[in-house]
């Protein structure tokens, strides 16, 4: 028995020597190949006399199953080093960049007018977009702007040379749109279109949002900048109400619940009565300075008339605003120039 | 709208500080735009008079003075001014005042003891005039602190009025409100008709009573032109943006301030028969004061007298003529106080470029009803500072062309639904009468009513809702609460079929796109080379010629980017626009005329993938672009048409079609532009109609096949030329039902092809929902592609 011990022992020392599968393969046949020892021993039990052959073939087959497990292990043990190997192998340098195409961005005003929307969305009201070529009537008439009214003169407004072929005299029912005002106009036809046959209109609610052009031009106006433009129509659409949405709009837009925006009376032909809404930052670079941030107020009757709406039964209040400066607030920017000027340098910072 | 704050004060004095009151003012709709101060912060000079100027034993332009500055003892000060003289009185900064820049010592001047400091006007920051010392009134009390002498401490108060409040564009307005606002009382200086010494008049006429329905004119005689005015005059109409002239037209623009009653002073020698207020004649001519000839329009009311039959004096209410107006010679007056309708006067200074505190007034709009009060007020200085003898007044007026003041009816009810907020009508009533309008209470409890009158002064209040606008502003607008508004909820629309603008820059910026927004007015010349638009909309007044033309392509501003960017050695430049392009269009809307559609554009240049790593760097190329426009639609398949463009390489675009319709371009841009424009390497652009890539189709399901797939490729072999896209159509067209896709997945042109031929490789898959296929169809559906590619585009099997 002591040689079958020993036999174990020096076959668990040779897979141990192994250090490769064939090398491992090699000492397995020594032992339990063809010609192996242990297959040796085997052979030989036939020549033992009938009562020993019993026990010595148990000690032999306890021995065969040591070494066949020495043979499972020392193989787990070779794929083991090996498959570490290969992992030590195939290693990365992780901090290496990634590779492929990277993302753009939207540009920051753009950014704004998406909050603004989504804002506005979730409190029930719609996009609106109307040409920017408009009408006279559109963009003056119908928002009670009477006809020797300053805002009218070339000053501000640009206007089209009409087509050559009829003289090139300037085009006195067009301009470029000098707020997006007219849409309201457009979206308060298109709503009594859709529901004139009812008793009672459904509330309109919708957000304009869009480029306008003035004729200005230096650190603070540009000849075409943004705006947009906030319309509620209903029944019961009040002073108080225009107060509620637009501070609350402010104070999300600015995700600041602490900033102070207070409404004070101002003039617009358009609405009656008309606020100029300030706001004031409590911290940063603008701390505690009242800035002038947009015009409202409640839609003029005769707005409400020319948008097809009876003025003693609906009420509703306006609003306008300019996301190019709402966006140059957020971020601290200085120059609206730089808006419209296309430099990646600046536009990439807001992706 | 500038003034002091003292003569406000003077007028209507409630107990606030000056910052309270800006406050006061500006919550309730006039402005406060500016306040600064009428001097600089100093102390301890005092008004002083010299006894004495001696010259300085050892200086020539050095004077040693003795000066009484109410101190006991006379002061032994050093002055090098060349005005300082025995007996005149001066501001004098005492020993430990402190000016701008400057801290009063003992001194010595070249061995002489000096005891402080005989000030200029500029030493105490009230002007820029150094010539000397600045001489005080010879009654000015000694020893009094210059601060409260000169009313330094008063403030100067800037409004930006809004147009409706013509009404403000006075002292007397600002302080009525003040009072309506604070409760203080108003005490507005007493006028008194100046009884008439003479009786020269001349006779007014209306000939145009439409512009001119009132007119006061009064003969004053005997004044003396050169007569100073008085400090306390100069000093407010100077606080309030008015430079001094001479103490006849300062009584008139102080009136004008006072009141807001513009005047205007003719001399009245130069003035020949009746005073007509008329429309010109064709082809008259004007000096005005301001060295400007104009020819008014015909629609321009004029002040003119008889002379030579019929001559022009003024332009009313906007400017007086050079050849009637007053000078330092003028002994007799003309004085004119009128009613211009606004309409008659808005607009029509603008025509000749310029505007005057008058027209800027009645343009808005001037009390009707003050013309006489005006004239009364403005005799009476003008006969206590210049002397004179007054004439009677003579009115002329037109009753019929006057403003109406129609009754407006408020409703209590309204005032609430309209504000949101509780307010009880006898708050209402006290409030209407405040603001100095005339109400006559009707109705009870819950419909009481109010009919307003508004005054003549007030222009603005027509509708109920501008007498709701008042409550408003004498409530407070920051007293109206701001809750959460109530509504009925309903849900918005969320269409899985029409992508918004937003959503679809969001893909294009995913695409590594950077968005960018240019002007959509541009130079003429982009619209030319980049749309072959000769005949763009026209701007007739544009800011600048290189932002001349209104764009019928985004493609321009994008390139104008890239330079932009490639200046600051940008190398990879990858933008996107979305915008309106516009041009002429006879069947054009919603705007008759223009067709401004909105698109979406992007351009590429420089490196195909950000320069990295384990890549090899490569251009962007029409392909790169092309998988993104594809992108873009998918899940529609687009086609791409050989087209040519203006602002494109003929060989390298495409117009993007989809469902046969056009609804955009792709291209490299063509060499003439890279070459013009700069740009280095070609780059890559697209432009696509929006609205098409905003509609977007409902997924449609199809079963999923549970039987096995068979793969067969098919490589043919056809002419270099033959496009893969009239090919593909045609198999696909051609397949037969249990055909899933066709697809190309290699083109090879080289070694085993010859000359002027190319290989396309197209996997085939084949399916049927219901059953395994068999060899026979398989076969017989690749012959058929086969059979179509041989037949019709000269194709052969690759051996």
């Amino acid at each position: 028995m002591d040689n079958l011990d020993q036999l174990v022992i020096s076959a668990t020392a040779d897979f141990a020597a192994a250090t490769e599968p064939a090398r491992l393969e090699d000492a397995k046949a020594r032992y339990l190949g063809k010609d192996g020892s242990l297959t040796a021993l085997l052979k030989g039990l036939g020549k033992l006399p009938a009562e020993e052959r019993k026990s010595a073939g148990a000690a032999i087959n306890v021995a065969k199953e040591r070494i066949e497990s020495a043979l499972t292990a020392r193989r787990d043990a070779l794929k083991n080093t090996q498959l570490e190997a290969q992992l030590a192998a195939e290693a990365l340098d992780v901090t290496l960049p990634g590779r492929g195409i990277s993302r753009g961005g939207l540009h920051p005003v753009i950014k704004s007018l998406d909050r603004v929307e989504q804002l506005f969305r979730s409190i029930g009201f719609e996009v609106a977009d109307g040409p920017e070529i408009e009408t006279d009537w559109h963009n003056f008439t119908a928002l009670n702007t009477p006809e020797n009214h300053p805002a009218r003169s070339m000053h501000d407004t640009f206007y089209l040379q009409g087509p050559s072929e009829h003289g090139g005299k300037v085009e006195e029912d067009v301009l470029l749109r000098t707020h997006t005002s007219p849409v309201q106009v457009r979206a308060m036809l298109d709503h009594v279109e859709r529901h004139k046959h009812l008793e009672t209109m459904p509330e309109l609610r919708v957000i304009c949002p869009g480029r306008v052009y003035r004729v200005d031009s230096d650190a603070t106006h540009s000849p075409m900048f943004h705006q947009v433009e906030g319309l509620w129509i209903g029944e019961n659409v009040s002073f108080a109400d225009l107060k509620g949405v637009v501070a609350d709009f402010l104070r999300r837009f600015f995700e600041s619940d602490d900033l102070k925006v207070r409404f004070r009376p101002s003039f617009f032909p358009f609405t009656e009565p008309s606020a100029e809404i300030d706001v004031a930052f409590m911290s940063g670079s603008l701390e505690g300075r009242w800035l002038e941030i947009a015009g409202c107020g409640m839609v003029h009757p005769n707005v409400l008339r020319f948008g097809g709406f009876d003025p003693e039964k609906y009420t509703g209040f306006a609003f306008g605003m300019g996301p190019d400066r709402l966006t140059m607030l957020r971020y601290g920017i200085n120059d609206l120039r730089l808006f419209f000027e296309g430099d990646l340098r600046f536009l990439s910072q807001f992706n | 709208m500038q003034f002091s704050e003292s003569w406000l004060r003077s007028l209507c004095n409630p107990s606030l500080t000056s910052d309270e009151l800006c406050h006061v003012l500006t919550m309730a709709g006039l402005e406060v735009e500016e306040v600064a101060s009428a001097a600089p912060a100093f102390n301890n000079i005092v008004v002083a008079q010299i006894l004495s100027a001696e010259k300085h034993p050892e200086a020539d332009k050095l004077k040693v003075c003795k000066v009484d500055a109410g101190r006991g003892e006379p002061l032994q000060i050093v002055c090098g001014a060349p005005n300082a003289a025995a007996g005149m009185k001066v501001p004098c900064a005492l020993v430990g005042a402190v000016l701008p820049g400057i801290e009063i010592k003992k001194a010595k001047l070249r061995g002489v003891e000096s005891f402080g400091m005989l000030c200029s006007a500029r030493e105490l920051g009230l002007s820029e005039d150094h010539g000397g010392l600045l001489p005080l009134p010879a009654d000015a009390p000694v020893g009094t602190d210059i601060r409260s002498y000169l009313d330094l401490d008063d403030r100067l108060i800037t409004l930006k009025l809004t147009p409706n409040r013509a009404d403000c564009l006075s002292l007397s307005g600002i302080a009525r409100e003040l009072s309506a606002l604070t409760g203080a009382p108003l005490q507005l200086p007493e006028v008194a008709a100046v009884p008439a010494v003479h009786q020269d008049t001349r006779k007014i006429i209306l000939d145009a009573p439409d512009a001119c329905p009132r007119y006061c004119g009064r003969i004053v005689r005997g004044v003396d032109a050169k007569a100073p005015t008085p400090e306390w005059m100069k000093r407010r109409i100077e606080r309030s943006g008015i430079r001094s002239i001479s103490a006849l037209v300062d009584v008139t623009n102080y009136v004008m301030l006072e009141l807001g009653q513009p005047l205007h002073a003719f001399d009245n020698t130069h003035l020949h028969g009746s005073v007509h207020v008329r429309y010109p004649q064709p082809g008259e001519k004007l000096l005005l004061l301001n060295g400007q000839t104009v020819e008014p329009g015909s629609d321009t009311a004029l002040i003119a007298d008889e002379a030579g039959g019929a001559r022009a004096l003024a332009m009313a209410g906007v400017m007086g003529g050079e050849d009637s107006g007053i000078t330092d010679a003028t002994t007799d007056l003309f004085l004119e106080s009128a009613f211009f309708t606004p309409k008659a006067i808005a607009g029509k200074a603008r025509v000749f470029g310029f505007s005057s505190d008058a027209s800027h007034r009645y343009e808005r709009g001037v009390d009707f009803e003050l013309q006489r009060r005006a004239i009364e007020r403005a005799t009476q200085l003008i006969v206590d500072i210049c002397g004179g003898q007054s004439g009677p007044v003579v009115e002329a007026v037109a009753a019929d062309h006057l403003p109406a003041r129609k009754p407006v009816r408020l409703r209590s009810a309204r005032v609430v639904k309209v504000l949101g907020i509780p307010v009880a009508a006898d708050r209402i009533e006290s409030m209407i009468k405040g603001l100095g309008l005339a109400v006559e209470r009707q109705g009870t409890d819950g419909e009481v009513s109010f009919l307003v009158t508004p005054p003549s002064f007030r222009f603005d209040i027509e509708i109920e809702e501008d007498l709701i606008e008042e409550i408003a502003r004498i409530h407070g607008y920051d007293n109206i609460p701001s809750p959460p508004p109530t509504a009925r909820l309903a849900m918005m629309p969320a269409s899985e079929t029409l992508r918004s603008p937003m959503s679809l820059r969001r893909l294009v910026a995913e695409r590594d796109y950077q968005e960018v927004v240019t002007y959509s007015f541009v130079e003429a010349a982009w619209e030319a080379d980049f749309a072959a638009n000769t005949n763009p909309v026209v701007l007739a007044n544009p800011i600048a010629s290189q932002m001349g033309v209104m764009r019928s392509t985004l493609i321009g501003g994008l390139v104008g980017v890239l330079v932009a960017n490639r200046k600051r050695q940008a190398e990879r430049v990858r933008v996107f626009e979305l915008g309106r392009c516009f041009q002429r269009q006879a069947d054009g809307g919603p705007v008759a005329g223009f067709h401004q559609p909105l698109r979406l554009a992007g351009l590429a240049a420089g490196p195909a993938v950000a320069e990295q790593w384990g890549e090899a760097t490569r251009k962007v190329d029409f392909y790169d672009l092309k998988a993104d426009v594809e992108a873009l639609f998918a899940p529609r398949r687009l086609e791409f048409v050989k087209t040519e463009h203006p602002a494109l390489h003929p060989g390298r675009c495409a117009e993007v079609r989809l469902d046969g319709k056009p609804v955009g371009v792709i291209g490299e841009l063509h060499p003439r532009w890279v070459q013009k424009y700069e740009l280095g390497t070609a780059s890559v652009a697209f432009e696509l109609e929006l609205v098409a890539l905003q509609a977007t189709p409902f997924p449609a399901y199809v079963e999923v096949s549970r039987f096995p797939s068979v793969v067969r490729d098919l490589a043919l072999v056809v002419p270099q030329a033959q496009q893969l896209g009239p090919l593909l159509a045609a198999l696909r067209a051609a397949a037969p039902a249990i055909v899933r896709d066709v697809a190309l997945f290699d083109v090879y042109q080289g070694k085993g092809l010859n000359e002027g031929e190319k290989s396309l490789a197209f996997r085939i898959v084949m399916q049927d929902t219901q059953r395994t296929l068999e060899d026979a169809e398989v076969e017989s559906a690749v012959a058929t592609l086969l059979v179509v590619a041989t037949r019709d585009f000269k194709a052969s099997l690759r051996g």
